[in-house]
């Protein structure tokens, strides 16, 4: 089964109030180009669930989130995202606060089919307090451990960015981590996979056979996205663009010049965003 | 040989730095560890867990800060993804991590979520990340570059690394392997080593007056223990300058 579409066909399955999970860590392999594409959609009111990066950033700037289920959103060479700060700061968005582990456990219980999974992370933390449906379990042997009973974070839709993959879907990550891709895809009703390249399938036995981490059996769509992850990073395919990073906290830091940043990068197709990218790294070398 | 050595040395140690005081009271923090991972968060403690390693704590398991752990002469001898950290490497508990804190109070709860109300925040920082789970599950100690008032807290806005009261209100799955070790800071070093488990001055830097760290720390402190913080051995010392941080990058954040 060929499962080829395009970005903009995977935002217009994104409906208002969708729980939507995203892949990649921080600023690391984060499916941008699908990002984008939401962007450019009139979809509102979206759950988002996310090891949070400029993904988080960008959707709240653009008013796509009603609450976010996160342990952290950073940009990692740089801490904070003005955009994220912002929405807190001015009530815009709602959140779910976890420790990351229990992040891992939700998607975990989630994908494994389970309503939850003890865990010790977040006992005597405020993330008890400031989520007061958490309930704990104790443990029916003898040692009787009061654990969190961590739920499941059952996603509608599961966005991610890996190197390769083939049209059928099988996806492969060629960099250091798989990050929580995996439990992502398999969390949701449906994962679509943006890639760097789609390639023969024959071609994915050129790394190790563990690099394939996702297999079409969990994969809804694939998406063909060269710099799909830009401005975080892909590797081996290249690393985050910290110049581009750097001007988009600037921007984002001032509300006078946000506008322009949207009108330069934003407000055309993905084309446009690639085409002016690499007119910025011109004009910065 | 050995006279020269001795007196080049101690002329090394007269012009000690305050940051080469604080890499050495980090890696005092590894003393005796043997083979757990460290996971230093921060450029001093991550100077210190080096130093540690090159030293007395040679077993040291160490990342390079993505997904593989790095041998003292740079060799990768692991694969530990953000996952595996998650899954088993925590909660398994060989592990040592050095946190930063916006804010500390006297039973060492941290926070590094957000300043204010978590509801409506004053400032928003970068979420409680993994610092529940740290706290509750292996030695955790943390590292502030700046003691001040505004970090030393009576009470933090969100608890995100869990204190010694906190864990012992949550009952005996939060305390049972809570270990909360120290805080070094530019001015001191603190524990808990005290019969309620609040924080009390191990000692302070050369050059640093208990009043200095008293004033700096919005609750009281026991100081009847309080000693100086040792200096830096010759070898540490050109260690810290020649090796593990020739550029000097820790004067910028504990500037002199």
């Amino acid at each position: 089964m060929d499962k080829r579409m395009t970005a903009d066909e995977v935002a217009a399955e994104i409906r208002d109030g969708m729980t939507i999970g995203i892949g990649g860590w921080g600023s690391r392999r984060k499916p941008m180009t699908l990002v984008r594409a939401l962007l450019r959609t009139d979809v509102k009111d979206l759950t988002v669930v996310s090891y949070g990066g400029p993904d988080v950033g960008l959707l709240a700037a653009a008013g796509k989130i009603r609450r976010l289920v996160f342990g952290f959103v950073t940009l990692d060479s740089v801490p904070f995202d003005p955009h994220f700060a912002r929405a807190r700061q001015s009530g815009a968005i709602d959140v779910t606060e976890y420790d990351e582990g229990m992040v891992a456990a939700g998607l975990s219980a989630a994908a494994k089919r389970l309503p939850f999974l003890p865990i010790r992370a977040g006992l005597g933390s405020d993330v008890v307090t400031t989520n007061p449906d958490l309930r704990t379990v104790t443990s029916p042997y003898a040692d009787g451990e009061e654990l969190l009973a961590m739920p499941e974070l059952k996603l509608n839709v599961a966005l991610v960015h890996l190197n390769r993959a083939d049209a059928r879907g099988n996806a492969q990550y060629l960099g250091p981590d798989p990050y929580f891709d995996d439990d992502f895809a398999l969390a949701a009703d449906r994962c679509f996979v943006s890639v760097e390249r789609v390639v023969n399938t024959s071609e994915l036995s050129s790394a190790p056979v563990q690099s394939l981490l996702l297999n079409r059996g969990a994969v809804t769509g694939v998406i063909s996205a060269p710099h799909g992850a830009h401005f975080t990073s892909a590797a081996p395919d290249y690393g985050r663009d910290e110049a581009f990073q750097r001007h988009y906290v600037a921007s984002a830091k001032d509300p006078d010049a946000w506008p322009s940043f949207v009108d330069r990068f934003l407000s055309g197709d993905e084309a446009r965003y690639q085409s002016e990218v690499a007119r910025f790294r011109e004009a910065a070398a | 040989m050995r006279t020269a050595r001795r007196s080049e040395s101690s002329d090394m140690r007269t012009d000690v730095t305050r940051s080469e005081v604080a890499v050495v009271a980090c890696a005092e923090l590894f003393r005796d560890a043997g083979e757990v991972l460290a996971s230093p968060m921060g450029l001093i403690p991550a100077l210190g867990a080096k130093l540690a390693r090159l030293t007395f704590t040679p077993d040291l398991l160490l990342t390079d800060g993505e997904a593989s752990l790095l041998d003292a002469d740079g060799n990768v001898e692991g694969w530990q993804p953000f996952k595996k950290v998650l899954d088993v490497v925590v909660p398994h508990g060989k592990r040592h991590v050095v946190m930063g804190a916006n804010q500390i109070d006297r039973f060492g709860n941290q926070n590094i979520s957000a300043i204010g109300a978590h509801a409506s925040p004053d400032r928003q920082l970068l979420g409680v990340r993994g610092a529940p789970g740290n706290t509750v599950n292996h030695r955790t100690s943390y590292w502030t570059p700046k003691h001040s008032t505004r970090v030393f807290v009576d009470a933090v806005d969100v608890v995100s690394g869990v204190g010694y009261d906190n864990a012992r209100k949550a009952g005996l799955a939060a305390s049972r392997f809570h270990d909360v070790h120290r805080v070094v800071t530019n001015l001191a070093v603190l524990d808990f080593d005290t019969p309620d488990r609040s924080m009390r001055v191990v000692s302070v830097h050369p050059g640093v007056d208990v009043k200095d760290v008293l004033a700096a720390t919005s609750f009281p402190l026991d100081t009847s223990q309080a000693t100086e913080t040792r200096l830096p051995d010759a070898e540490e010392l050109r260690l810290i300058r020649e090796v593990v941080d020739p550029k000097a990058t820790r004067e910028k954040e504990v500037p002199a």
